[in-house]
């Protein structure tokens, strides 16, 4: 048995953070479980396009429920945390600005980086715990070669949540555990229901926590209401790749590149959004082959592995969450900055997203795609 | 691991001679106190002798005591049972929830309501209550003492101002009874709210007192119980508990228990200011119920500080926790004109009669390093000393 440790545990009320909670139990650490409260799902609740009652699965009162019932049944003291103005300033606004700006957000992985790995681990560290402990799908181990704490992919590559997490620094994982790591979801539901945890058969959940039903627009109409901004006029032409007017857009945030349906015009071939130029307002579209690029920017860098990028490296690099990584060389560009070039051109790099660089299964680092 | 309670503002635990007197009212007598034979006759007995000591501790008449589910039932039947739709109602911003949203309430039902601000030691300023008043008020609702601050209010102004304008004056005495002695006629009110597990007794009870010849509109309707003001069988073993509770607060103001507690209070927030730098006392210079401090602790989240002290075995509060049990920032601490993080960073102390010296001191050993901790991994803390 390891050494007993004082461990805080990042609770949900899903399935794979109580079952955390229940194996550091087991092994007969000292947990203290801890829930984030992020968001008041009633806020926008009856606004124009948002459901009346609340819907949204981020901080409902039936998941703050559940993980105090599993702390209950394991005997272990549990708090709720608000970090709701956290949330609001560096997750949500930064999410409704990205949109507005026609790139694609990623919420995920700016929670991770200044609420639960940021946050919460100074919280678990003042109430004196040793670590942070999360129900993430990946792996952290120190190398004792490099010197340096790593982050890999887990052994259900399935579930691998590596592509949120790339923004950990080395003193975040120095201080993090991922319990679930070396184990698969069915695993975990067996390993629940053994340690009778009655929310063992409970979904996982897929959607954006804030975003009921997954429909952004209706939320980003109801939060800039809300705050007494009208959604700024965002409408604009719709050109083809060599320059001509097509037609006219509603609004650069109802498109997302690679997206091929709701572009309103009718053509003979099927056509594709390739870029959404912000400050031009214009949707650029265009054919299926024209989707496919060689090389991207990536700005805001994060590296894991390695302290310095010097030579060029040779990586395998993911650019969104359901994306095999692509082999890839990537080389410093600037301050801040890399450029990717991908062996193989990689259909709709998308302007917002993650790109996480990978050298088997260990994170290089990542940043934001330009 | 020892447990220490310094959250009585809270709950309180019942005390000992408290559920002594209760307990056979849970077993043998079990009688309705309104049925006619003796287990009747004799809970109906054990309802009235608590009703008396009720109206002992408020100074009122027995029958101008009735009987509650507890602090919140109260407030709301003082205000439902009096305002109607097209009266001005008057309170202040730092009321307890159970008159504050009973208030908001109030205004989506025609009735308009102003919030007399506090200053910065917490208190309400009986001129702004006068200015407020309109010839169409019904109602005052101002809070003899503060949950969070514990600071009193100028009710017996209030209650002269009440009285001239011909105005209904309720306060909410939920903090005071049991701290401070009661008088329902030097305050001038015509309603005053208790709750039982804030001063002893068991959760699930409280009084109301309603002065002679106030028609209130019932909330719940039923049998012609409390004299037609609260239908619904009496929760006996708890009215019975109210009433041990209320005779015991009596005999500890004769024996200056009061002063004693406030004794105890100074040293926990004297020992804290002085060991602790960039600390501060809310609510200073005002005059306070004798159990209860509220202390700020600059560059901390009380959030966290209460978790890191619950899990060494200090209970103490900080703001109001929400639904989920998630802490929201103190209304009252930012309606004083507490900036946001020095409210968030503000710890409530409150004492109960049952806590004991060397408790006091486990408590006043732990909060210090504690908090030290605390700042050490705190980056504002950090990013302040390192410039200065």
């Amino acid at each position: 048995m390891p050494l007993s440790k004082a461990i805080a545990v990042a609770m949900s009320g899903g399935v794979d953070s109580s079952t955390v909670a229940a194996m550091l139990r087991a092994e007969g650490h000292q947990v203290i479980g801890l829930t984030m409260q992020l968001w008041n799902q009633r806020r926008l609740a009856g606004r124009t396009g948002m459901p009346e009652t609340v819907q949204g699965r981020c901080c409902s009162l039936d998941d703050v429920y559940d993980a105090r019932r599993v702390a209950e049944t394991l005997g272990i003291p549990y708090y709720v945390v608000n970090q709701e103005d956290r949330f609001e300033r560096d997750v949500v606004r930064p999410f409704v600005e990205e949109y507005l700006s026609g790139r694609t957000p990623i919420p995920c992985s700016l929670c991770n980086n200044h609420l639960k790995f940021d946050q919460l681990l100074i919280v678990a560290q003042q109430i004196g715990a040793d670590a942070l402990a999360t129900g993430h799908y990946a792996r952290v181990e120190f190398d004792q070669h490099g010197g340096r704490w790593l982050l890999k992919r887990p052994a259900d590559r399935s579930k691998d949540q590596t592509y949120f997490l790339f923004g950990l620094t080395q003193e975040q994982l120095s201080r993090t555990l991922f319990p679930l790591g070396e184990m698969t979801k069915p695993e975990v539901r067996d390993l629940a229901r053994r340690h009778g945890l009655a929310l063992a058969e409970k979904p996982d959940s897929q959607e954006i926590c804030f975003v009921p039903g997954g429909d952004y627009k209706n939320f980003l109409d109801a939060y800039l209401a809300e705050q007494g901004d009208a959604l700024p006029d965002t409408a604009g032409e719709l050109v083809t790749t060599d320059g001509n007017v097509i037609g006219e857009h509603g609004g650069i945030h109802h498109f997302t590149v690679g997206q091929r349906k709701g572009l309103g015009v009718a053509t003979g071939s099927p056509l594709y959004v390739i870029q959404i130029k912000g400050d031009a307002r214009q949707v650029v579209v265009g054919s299926q082959e024209e989707l496919y690029s060689t090389t991207m920017r990536v700005r805001k860098i994060n590296l894991i592995s390695v302290g310095v990028l010097g030579e060029p490296m040779r990586v395998h690099v993911k650019i969104r969450h359901r994306h095999e990584p692509a082999s890839a060389q990537l080389e410093a560009s600037g301050n801040d900055e890399l450029t990717i070039t991908f062996d193989r051109p990689q259909r709709a790099v998308t302007p917002g997203q993650a790109a996480v660089f990978y050298d088997g299964d260990v994170v290089v680092g990542g940043g934001w795609i330009a | 691991m020892r447990r220490v309670y310094f959250d009585n503002n809270a709950s309180t635990p019942v005390l000992p001679e408290v559920f002594d007197a209760m307990r056979p009212y849970f077993g043998e007598r079990f009688g309705n106190a309104s049925s006619i034979h003796h287990h009747g006759q004799d809970t109906r007995a054990a309802v009235e002798r608590a009703r008396e000591a009720v109206a002992e501790l408020v100074k009122c008449r027995s029958s101008e005591i009735v009987f509650t589910s507890g602090g919140t039932e109260g407030d709301n039947l003082a205000i439902f049972g009096l305002a109607r739709s097209g009266d001005r109602v008057i309170s202040s911003t730092i009321e307890h929830h159970a008159v504050l949203n009973a208030c908001k309430h109030l205004e989506t039902m025609g009735c308009e309501v102003t919030y007399i601000p506090v200053d910065g030691h917490g208190q309400v300023d009986p001129d702004d209550v006068r200015r407020a008043l309109r010839k169409n008020t019904r109602l005052i609702t101002i809070m003899m003492a503060n949950n969070e601050t514990g600071v009193l209010q100028p009710v017996e102004e209030i209650g002269k101002i009440a009285v001239e304008a011909d105005v209904y004056f309720h306060t909410d005495g939920v903090q005071a009874a049991g701290k401070v002695p009661l008088d329902v006629s030097r305050i001038g009110c015509d309603l005053l709210s208790i709750s039982g597990h804030k001063m002893h007794a068991p959760q699930g009870v409280g009084a109301l007192y309603v002065r002679k010849g106030t028609l209130l509109q019932p909330m719940l309707y039923g049998g012609r119980h409390e004299r037609s003001r609260r239908a619904g069988t009496e929760n006996v073993p708890g009215i019975v508990a109210l009433g041990k509770a209320a005779e015991l607060a009596i005999e500890t103001f004769r024996r200056g228990d009061d002063h004693t507690m406030a004794s105890s209070r100074d040293r926990i927030q004297q020992t804290i200011l002085d060991k602790v730098e960039a600390t501060g006392l809310n609510g200073e210079g005002a005059p306070r119920v004798p159990n209860t401090t509220n202390i700020y602790f600059d560059y901390i989240e009380g959030e966290a500080l209460v978790i890191a002290l619950d899990l060494k075995g200090l209970a103490v509060s900080t703001g109001a926790a929400c639904s989920s049990g998630a802490i929201e920032p103190s209304h009252v601490l930012t309606a004083m004109g507490l900036r946001p993080d020095r409210a968030r960073a503000s710890i409530r102390f409150s004492l109960g009669k049952q806590n004991t010296p060397e408790e006091i001191d486990f408590a006043l050993d732990l909060v210090p390093q504690t908090v030290s901790r605390l700042r050490e991994l705190s980056p504002v803390y950090n990013k302040t000393t390192v410039s200065n």
